[in-house]
């Protein structure tokens, strides 16, 4: 498919054969980490309070989500109502977000259109900028990690507050957020108190750890800071094409303070969270909350269209950022990666990354759906070992509430990565002997002899030491199936 | 009835008593068993690793040789699971439309083991005798490709002197996953190390599976600890008869 078809996107790139899809930039945003799945990994591996905090939080999701599905008999209906309209949605894009366009502006928005992550944040400083404020709000929004817009403003001499308590967490820890829904679920409150005592602003000192007085002790600090900055900046989970209304869900109200105090609201939005009509909601608002939080409906449903005279912000912006979309929508086995509602469902489910955690995956998307989107966003070679980083044991593919088929995407990205030479010879090299039974035979009798001059299970050749290093092998049978077979 | 085997490579060259148990138990229960000696390997390592193209000839040969056949069966979840979901797609994509047809009509006549049993033959007591505490672990291939569900562990109640435990947990990955355990083997093995806990906490002395190389995993991570828990494949527990003793 072309590019051109996106109304007002700046400088369509009309690609003859050969020209690769555009990927979101280096250099900005955090979609690259700054080494492989297998080596981040392997630290947070060793870390034992994160292996105990991220046991414990995804165990603790998994039963709330599965008991509060497990309410609903059409469950399995619904997700293919999901899968359904997020499938229409991607087939007509281009036509919904200029439908979105429209609606926005007639209702006293102004929309902007970002065909990257450098775009977006210059958008953003700009309409800052130019309302002479040297602090924004922020409600918790993953296109603004993605983008790096922090680390933007900061660099344009403005103060990004993130508002969102777990959000707030990560920005005073000076941390990266490791997961979707939960960024600082590798922090436990013992942990957060030690934060919270180094980095908030006119903290009491003699904070416990209690829950109850960690949030108040955010809520005390966030509600000044309410009051007192006139423009936010938020992302979306929905905007509706037909209406030109963006919706916001979450759980503790701050987002809707930052939606509705300041003066100014500036919305940066992935141009795949487009659905085309205010019922679709309906089926989304039931999945999202019971795949995400395990909760019956979402605390806080925030939504707005355009300018209300009088009440709310009175200059209200929309951002329809790219950032690599476009490249994962034209390709037909990997654009099922757009239909992620940002549930975190698949990464509370996945073996790896209740492991790992989020920060071994480099990306602001972790777990099964980030190693499926980052490397389609950024190009697969950007980020190599993510495909790799799953078992596909297939638990992601169960409970994505749109029925993404995550493992069957690995596998298909897999092919895209760029190969160990020593690994494509032996794999071309076993794929010839397989293909010829008298060969494969004589192998397989080689490495019966090979085993049995060796040790017993240690000490295999890299790259085979990997498994070696935890893992006997089993001894060698005394004889093929075949060649039992043929003396049978 | 007449049953090709599809012994799966791993089978045939390092667990060639998960096979033989096929035969024997098919061949118990009456049925005929015949080995296309012209099989390899499904293709299902280079499929998943990213060598797709590589995997062509091997899905090639592999439709070739199971088309004349009726029934086809495996020991193994995980390469069912591959011929059954990935054959087609692999064909498709090279653009061998007839290929993928074909690999398309293979599939829809092979089964996995417990699938082979309960579903196509109809049976659940098997005949067998196993004097032992069991505990299962569901393969992710077969629990969440095939779907088998609890036909293993049907096929495990109805064996005589059996004592089946549950495996808590028994629906997480053991961390093999083919090239996985190799290229992510720290993750890979805190992935183990959890099955091998759970395993252990059931006091079962043999732990059982439908696939080769999860056992292969679990069994190599149990022996490498000196454990003294055993991995056997479950068609070797119902190919075991009192008479065999």
């Amino acid at each position: 498919m072309t590019r051109r078809t996106f109304l007002g996107m700046p400088g369509p790139r009309d690609g003859g054969p050969g020209e690769h899809p555009v990927t979101a930039p280096r250099g900005v945003g955090h979609l690259r980490g700054d080494e492989s799945f297998p080596a981040a990994a392997r630290k947070a591996l060793a870390d034992p309070q994160l292996r105990r905090n991220l046991a414990h939080a995804t165990t603790t999701i998994r039963g709330k989500s599965a008991r509060v599905i497990a309410e609903l008999p059409d469950w399995q209906q619904l997700r293919d109502a999901g899968s359904a309209l997020k499938a229409d949605t991607m087939a007509r894009l281009p036509e919904l977000l200029e439908e979105l366009e429209a609606a926005v502006t007639a209702a006293g928005g102004v929309v902007h259109w970002a065909t990257d992550a450098n775009q977006a944040n210059r958008i953003v400083a700009d309409l800052v900028r130019a309302t002479g404020a040297d602090r924004v709000i922020k409600v918790k929004s993953m296109a603004t990690q993605e983008i790096g817009l922090n680390e933007a403003l900061q660099e344009a001499g403005v103060t990004p507050v993130e508002t969102d308590l777990a959000e707030l967490i990560v920005q005073l820890g000076d941390d990266r957020p490791s997961h979707i829904l939960v960024p600082a679920i590798h922090r436990n409150r013992a942990e957060i108190r030690e934060i919270f005592l180094r980095a908030m602003p006119g903290v009491d000192p003699g904070l416990t750890d209690e829950p109850a007085v960690l949030a108040a002790a955010a809520r005390r600090y966030l509600r000044e800071t309410f009051l007192r900055t006139p423009v936010a900046v938020s992302g979306a989970n929905f905007a509706i094409a037909e209406t030109g209304t963006l919706a916001v869900v979450e759980s503790e109200g701050n987002g809707r303070m930052c939606l509705t105090l300041p003066d100014t609201l500036i919305t940066v939005m992935g141009i795949e969270k487009v659905v085309p009509t205010w019922q679709d909601l309906e089926v989304f608002l039931q999945l999202l909350p019971r795949s995400s939080t395990g909760e019956r409906m979402n605390p806080y449903t925030s939504m707005w269209t355009g300018v209300t005279p009088g009440d709310g912000p009175q200059n209200v912006h929309l951002v329809l950022l790219d950032n690599g979309r476009s490249a994962v929508l034209a390709d037909p086995a990997g654009r099922q990666a757009l239909h992620c509602i940002r549930c975190s469902a698949c990464l509370n489910v996945c073996p790896v990354y209740e492991r790992t955690g989020g920060h071994a995956y480099g990306s602001v998307y972790p777990g099964p759906i980030g190693a499926v989107l980052s490397p389609q966003l950024t190009g697969v070679p950007d980020n190599a070992s993510l495909p790799y980083a799953s078992s596909l044991c297939g638990a992601c593919y169960d409970a994505c509430p749109v029925r993404i088929d995550i493992p069957s995407m690995l596998v298909h990205l897999r092919n895209q990565a760029p190969h160990p030479r020593t690994e494509s010879a032996a794999m071309a090299a076993a794929a010839y002997t397989m293909d010829r039974p008298r060969l494969y035979a004589a192998a397989q009798r080689a490495a019966r002899l090979t085993r049995l001059a060796g040790r017993r299970g240690r000490g295999l050749p890299p790259p085979l030491t990997g498994w070696t290093a935890s893992r006997d092998l089993p001894d060698p049978p005394p004889e093929t199936f075949r060649d039992w077979w043929a003396r049978r | 009835m007449r049953i090709a085997l599809f012994v799966t490579c791993l089978a045939d060259t390092m667990f060639p008593a998960a096979a033989q148990a096929t035969v024997r138990l098919l061949e118990r229960l009456g049925h005929e068993v015949v080995f296309p000696a012209e099989q390899t390997c499904c293709g299902q390592m280079h499929i998943n690793t990213g060598y797709q193209k590589d995997a062509v000839p091997l899905v090639r040969r592999h439709v070739r040789t199971f088309a004349g056949y009726d029934v086809v069966v495996a020991p193994s979840g995980s390469c069912v699971g591959s011929v059954r979901h990935q054959h087609a797609m692999v064909a498709a994509a090279a653009g061998d439309e007839g290929l993928a047809a074909r690999a398309g009509d293979v599939a829809a006549r092979t089964y996995e083991l417990s699938e082979l049993l309960v579903d196509v033959l109809g049976v659940e007591d098997v005949g067998a005798y196993y004097p032992h505490r069991v505990t299962y672990h569901p393969t992710c291939h077969s629990l969440r490709v095939l779907r088998v569900g609890d036909k293993p562990v049907r096929l495990l109640r109805r064996v005589r002197g059996l004592d089946l435990v549950e495996l808590p947990a028994a629906d997480q990955c053991c961390g093999f996953g083919g090239t996985f355990a190799v290229k992510n083997a720290d993750t890979s093995t805190a992935m183990l190390t959890d099955k091998m806990r759970h395993v252990l906490a059931t006091g079962a002395d043999v732990c059982t599976a439908g696939d080769a190389s999860c056992l292969m995993h679990i069994g190599g991570g149990l022996s490498r600890l000196h454990t003294g828990v055993r991995t056997v494949h479950l068609a070797e527990i119902l190919a075991a008869t009192e008479a065999a003793r």
